[in-house]
């Protein structure tokens, strides 16, 4: 009798999965397969709307638009990993942009030394995100949106809200957007910086044991302590991390905008977390991964230029880009559903 | 050597060939816990020894304190009051992490594994290895392969045929094979302790046959294990001695020889109470 019965259970065990289910397990293990098609779909889609678009020249284009969103989805992914968000992303960015620039061209403060200082004040503003949210214990949604009010006001009152261009800034702050070619792609300093930021990022939340650290408590932040997972360390390290890549990321606007402008990046976090969610990583935290922001913030990016390469209303961007959330978050939901 | 006085056992009862085990020294020792929250008393002074290569089970109602207890004793709560000495000595368990440098694993009722994770992950979690050399040293590089070559080696040691692939995610395991990985890891590092927290509660029939199997297992290798469960064949089964918690305090001692299951629950409901040794 029993061994009938594990004859069936060895008959289940190696049924064939549907194709469904195969597509779920694939996406299950390789969160960034999904914007990795999305991406290449919406490349055939806007090159044959018009040829142009393929070309070195709007694909260069394309990575030098998304440089900052891309740089900004960085942090947004460590945070969104921890079962948290940052509305504050834009905020940060813009604190510590008005500031760098300010101190160069106001106060007469070395350039190095006034992009030091305002990436340093992110650093803090991160810190402060992360004590709100481990020590105080507030929610992180709660937290962000404070803060994004407190930051932006900041900015605004410490530079006048006015925007500060180029020729009055030291070149080492306009240099994120001096451009090379390589084989016809025209790139950005600041594009290279981002691609290296998503090495270094991407190599510790695969490699080390921080990164594993992030998932866990993301996943389940109660299991991680028992498992003896310092949880409110790694969270605070999570948010100081991201309050730093914020503050690279006002370095780059400024040379992307050529200019230091307080509503310079006004849909940063709503694009960067578009960019995450649409990359594979799961607003329930514990799931997901860099590669597959680069792809979302590319993809968000992708909208912009080819629908203005195909001649369309901008709005239906906004349109294209809400659906889209909407289904990557349908997504993820069902591919946690996902059984062996 | 030893700051403690032992607490009296019912040694009448113990099995002459376990006589032994109770000659040495307590591994694990706690006197006078008492914990509270708020107005609620959550361990009224509760004093527990526990033997090498003996698996001392933890009864009690639902409210009478065993987990707390257990949560005292591995670092997941600080006493108000009381003292808990391993090897004699006391020590002071402010986090898990404290308890696992000394030794004491715990296997909680909620496993604490992270279901996204894969298997070697979830053994290795908070005691990560390193490559050796600069990957390791400078890059803080995990050793992936080495982890997972050895998180094989510890499923097998419980002889659990079931799980074979390491790199699998947690939350594509049955029920009982988490309960398997969570005991697994608790067996690989406890060096002295092993604590097991309603670990057949969610089980079926053989897979809570297998988690017996592996705790004899564990007990035959010499360590220490403490068993919380509600199951009474369960503990009748396995355990040497009996600690009969009841609304915050110790309601006695007894082991699977000394009385029957039926006088178990009626010292743990309260409705008769065990005579003080003399």
């Amino acid at each position: 009798m029993s061994s009938s019965t594990s004859a069936a259970a060895a008959e289940f065990a190696r049924r064939q999965h549907s194709p469904l289910q195969r597509v779920q397990h694939l996406l299950h293990g390789y969160p960034w397969l999904s914007p990795l098609v999305l991406l290449v779909l919406t490349t055939i889609v806007f090159t044959i709307l018009n040829p142009r678009y393929i070309s070195p020249n709007a694909q260069s284009l394309l990575l030098q638009q998304v440089a900052v969103i891309a740089c900004l989805a960085i942090g947004q992914t460590l945070v969104i990993l921890t079962a948290g968000i940052d509305l504050s992303v834009g905020a940060v960015a813009i604190l510590a942009m008005m500031v760098m620039a300010t101190l160069a061209a106001e106060n007469g403060v070395p350039g190095l030394l006034a992009i030091v200082i305002g990436v340093t004040l992110a650093v803090g503003a991160g810190l402060l995100n992360g004590f709100l949210v481990t020590r105080v214990n507030l929610p992180p949604f709660i937290v962000t949106l404070g803060t994004l009010s407190i930051f932006t006001a900041i900015a605004l009152l410490y530079s006048g809200g006015s925007s500060i261009q180029n020729n009055r800034l030291p070149d080492i702050m306009n240099v994120t957007g001096r451009t090379f070619s390589i084989g016809g792609f025209r790139l950005t300093i600041g594009v290279v910086i981002v691609l290296a930021l998503y090495a270094i990022v991407g190599f510790a939340l695969s490699q080390t044991a921080w990164g594993r650290h992030v998932f866990a408590v993301g996943d389940d932040p109660e299991s991680a302590r028992l498992s003896g997972v310092a949880s409110k360390r790694v969270l605070l390290s999570v948010y100081t991390v991201a309050g730093l890549i914020y503050g690279l990321a006002a370095w780059i606007q400024i040379g992307r905008a050529g200019a230091a402008t307080p509503n310079g990046i006004p849909d940063a976090n709503l694009d960067s977390i578009t960019a995450v969610v649409i990359g594979g990583t799961s607003l329930f935290g514990g799931r997901g991964g860099l590669i597959g922001s680069l792809l979302g913030a590319i993809i968000v990016g992708a909208f912009t230029l080819g629908l203005s390469l195909a001649g369309v209303d901008q709005q239906w961007r906004l349109l294209a880009i809400g659906v889209l959330v909407i289904v990557a978050v349908s997504v993820d939901q069902w591919i946690r559903r996902v059984k062996a | 050597m030893s700051t403690i006085e032992r607490l009296p056992l019912t040694v009448d009862h113990i099995r002459d060939d376990k006589q032994h085990i109770y000659e040495a020294e307590p591994v694990l020792s706690a006197r006078k816990l008492v914990i509270t929250f708020g107005r609620v008393i959550g361990l009224d002074g509760v004093d527990v020894d526990l033997y090498q290569g003996e698996v001392l089970a933890v009864i009690g109602d639902n409210g009478a304190g065993k987990s707390t207890l257990i949560k005292c004793l591995t670092g997941a709560y600080v006493p108000d009051s009381g003292q808990i000495y391993v090897d004699g000595s006391p020590v002071h368990l402010r986090r898990p992490q404290d308890a696992r440098e000394v030794g004491i694993e715990t296997v909680y009722q909620q496993l604490a594994v992270i279901p996204a994770l894969d298997i070697a992950s979830n053994l290795y979690l908070a005691r990560e290895e390193r490559r050796p050399g600069p990957l390791g040293s400078v890059l803080r590089m995990l050793d992936k392969k080495g982890m997972k070559e050895r998180a094989g080696g510890a499923v097998q040691n419980l002889g659990i045929q079931t799980i074979q692939n390491m790199g699998q995610a947690v939350e594509t395991l049955s029920g009982g094979q988490r309960q398997a990985v969570a005991v697994a890891r608790a067996a690989a590092f406890g060096s002295k302790v092993v604590i097991l927290d309603e670990p057949t509660a969610a089980l079926g029939v053989k897979e809570s046959a297998a988690v017996l199997g592996m705790i004899k297992q564990l007990r035959d290798s010499g360590l220490a294990v403490i068993l919380i469960s509600h199951n009474m064949p369960h503990v009748w089964e396995v355990a040497d001695r009996i600690h009969i918690q009841r609304l915050g305090g110790c309601a006695g001692v007894i082991t699977p020889q000394s009385h029957d299951m039926g006088e178990g629950v009626a010292i743990m409901t309260g409705a008769t109470t065990l005579e003080p040794t003399p």
